[in-house]
């Protein structure tokens, strides 16, 4: 996957944002924000809402103009470039299709406005229709399409200008959950068809990790992390993204013992847990720790657990049957603390109901310590 | 066990009726009633004291003296006219109150449009008079500034019968407009520019079809309004305003010949029926959405 965002020898990235800063009264909304998007490449930009990712968004589409910091799309400088001139098409959130106009003139419309002549046009659209799978559509009304129908009208509406780069924004969001998912998958077989660049905005980490080759996670005005997928579940930077991307649980304690790269944690009332320090911890030190769900594996006793890894016990509250997602809720014995833990894919633990007492354990190697927030 | 629902829906029924009765009667009394006895009257020629009997002629009238369809058709133009100026006025006005004014702001330019309300329209067109007439202040000013030698007289012009048609009618315009300019969606004009649109393009293949119902619905409304003033005519326009309600009113009051009157009305009645007709056939507009936004 990370193999798509190695840039092309010799060839600058799509896009390049540097140092860009964007102020509303005292508030910064985007702050100093830097990065680099390869050629082909599909980029989401992560965040909870009101993170800047919607006002970058509109930066690099030309809709807001930066207080400082430079944009380049395709190697040229976008300042003082209006949005109408820049080499970039954008998919709004609630897809903006023009009701007033057919699909065939919503796909037009842009070549309408570069002087591309009727005929020409014509032909066009209905060749952008049939490669997002909508051939014949041209003369339906916009109001007739299905969600997922509207979705590609406003992606094929953008793709027929072949822009160097195209941005969306949450085009997802409007959508119920059965369709998102399927989507969510056209999506990706869109992009890599096309081979353009995309840019795409979410607060939805499941939209992100499956979608895109790099992820930057943005927290009030900053991206915390840019990586790939699996660098921001497996190796968050910061507590910020360990809690954001995927499922975790969290406990928060002082530092008791540090044993070379692991610490030892008072996760409360005297609960203590192993944990891979992300950054050097002194004794005494406040800490927060992260565990997955799936790094927990429930065991009936100690003894059945790989050697190394401690034992805990705690008390079921709830049991989450979600098929592949299934999880335990359960209460630590001494620390009172939720926990959840993925249920095993085997019947192994079918029988499992609120109440029961069961053992767990997990690889300090896949739990990792941050300094206290 | 069906007699209850039955019964249910013939009290809802009775409520309905009983809820439309004072607008019924209403519409029967002052406006279907009249015309009824309008069109009776229009419809007989006096043959000799208190002596009628069933004739054309007063139609025929209509058609014979030049004087008559010419001011007829003076008074359809100038309506055509004032509408659209009003229009070309309200646009901007829409505009700012809807898209580029926030809350309080755009509540406060909506009243600043309503305010000329607040005064009979009388007295606000005796004051476009004390502003316009030979000694009054624009004259003066005029004079004054060096641009003319004397007071000239302001009043009594077609474009002084124009500023006071448009200057009644633009709330009638902007409020239709601000309705439909509200519920454009903003990210259509912003998806329109990042494909390539600017202004004008953007407002010919976005703004202007989405607002169409509500540019017929104000054109229609200000164009009744005009055809039918009758104070601002003739008070800014003096004896040369010739405008048809004018003739209407000297045929019943002056001349007290009631069955030419009655047919001026229905000749009124029928051209602004015409009109608005032909203004949602040009413009591709169904008469009940056009009124959903009016």
């Amino acid at each position: 996957m990370s193999t798509a965002a190695t840039p092309a020898p010799g060839k600058a990235p799509d896009l390049e944002v540097r140092e860009l800063s964007k102020h509303f009264a005292a508030h910064a909304a985007v702050n100093s924000v830097s990065c680099s998007v390869a050629h082909g490449s599909f980029f989401s930009i992560l965040g909870p809402s009101g993170c800047g990712k919607t006002t970058l968004l509109r930066m690099i589409a030309g809709f807001i103009q930066p207080d400082s910091g430079a944009i380049a799309i395709g190697g040229r400088d976008m300042a003082n470039v209006p949005p109408n001139r820049r080499p970039v098409n954008m998919v709004f959130q609630h897809l903006a299709l023009f009701p007033m106009m057919s699909v065939g003139e919503n796909v037009a419309f842009g070549l309408a406005r570069r002087g591309v002549g009727r005929a020409e046009r014509t032909r066009r659209a209905a060749a952008m229709l049939e490669r997002v799978g909508l051939a014949g559509a041209a003369p339906r009304r916009t109001d007739e399409l299905s969600g997922g129908q509207r979705q590609r009208v406003a992606i094929a509406r953008s793709m027929v200008l072949e822009p160097t780069l195209l941005l969306l924004d949450e085009p997802l969001g409007a959508l119920d959950l059965k369709l998102r998912e399927h989507m969510k998958v056209e999506l990706k077989q869109l992009q890599s068809a096309f081979g353009t660049t995309f840019v795409y905005i979410t607060h939805d980490q499941s939209e992100a990790l499956v979608l895109s080759d790099r992820v930057g996670v943005m927290n009030q005005g900053r991206f915390e992390q840019l990586g790939t997928p699996q660098e921001l579940y497996y190796s968050p930077a910061t507590a910020f993204v360990a809690g954001f991307v995927g499922a975790n649980n969290r406990l928060t304690g002082t530092v008791r013992a540090v044993d070379g790269a692991l610490l030892e944690l008072d996760a409360g009332e005297g609960w203590r847990v192993r944990v891979r320090a992300h950054a050097p911890l002194g004794v005494g030190a406040a800490a927060q720790a992260f565990i997955r769900p799936e790094a927990m594996s429930l065991v009936r006793t100690p003894a059945q657990l790989p050697p190394g890894q401690s034992a805990h016990s705690g008390e079921v509250t709830d049991v989450l049957f979600d098929g592949a997602n299934s999880a335990v809720l359960l209460r630590e014995a001494r620390s009172r603390r939720e926990l959840r833990i993925a249920l095993p894919q085997t019947e192994a633990f079918a029988d499992l109901r609120p109440g029961a007492r069961i053992c767990f354990g997990f690889d300090p190697e896949r739990a990792i310590g941050f300094a206290a927030a | 066990m069906t007699e209850a629902p039955a019964g249910a829906q013939w009290s809802r029924r009775l409520l309905l009726a009983l809820l439309l009765a004072p607008a019924l009667l209403w519409l029967l009394a002052l406006i279907i009633l009249p015309h009824v006895d309008l069109a009776v009257l229009s419809f007989r020629e006096r043959v000799a004291p208190r002596e009628y009997a069933p004739s054309l002629a007063q139609y025929r009238t209509f058609f014979g003296e030049p004087l008559y369809w010419h001011v007829f058709v003076r008074t359809a133009a100038l309506s055509a006219i004032a509408t659209l100026i009003t229009l070309l006025i309200a646009f901007p006005i829409a505009w700012i109150i809807a898209k580029l004014a926030r809350g309080r702001m755009s509540a406060l330019l909506f009243v600043v449009c309503l305010i000329p309300f607040w005064v009979s329209e009388t007295v606000r067109t005796l004051g476009w008079m004390i502003l316009l007439r030979e000694s009054g202040v624009l004259p003066a000013i005029l004079t004054h500034l060096g641009l003319t030698a004397q007071p000239v007289e302001l009043l009594y012009h077609d474009a002084t019968i124009l500023v006071g048609l448009v200057y009644t009618s633009l709330l009638f315009m902007v409020v239709p407009l601000v309705g439909s300019l509200e519920s454009l969606d903003n990210s259509l004009i912003e998806a329109a520019y990042d494909l390539g649109a600017r202004g004008w393009s953007i407002l010919r293949t976005i703004v202007i079809p989405h607002a169409a119902p509500g540019i017929t619905a104000g054109c229609i409304v200000v164009f009744m309004l005009t055809l039918g003033n009758y104070l601002t005519p003739t008070l800014l326009g003096g004896k040369n305003s010739l405008w048809f309600t004018e003739q209407i009113y000297t045929q019943f009051i002056t001349r007290f010949n009631w069955e030419q009157g009655a047919a001026f009305g229905f000749l009124l009645l029928a051209l602004s029926t015409a009109i608005v007709w032909l203004g949602l056939k040009l413009s591709g507009q169904r008469f009940s959405d056009v009124m959903r936004r009016a």
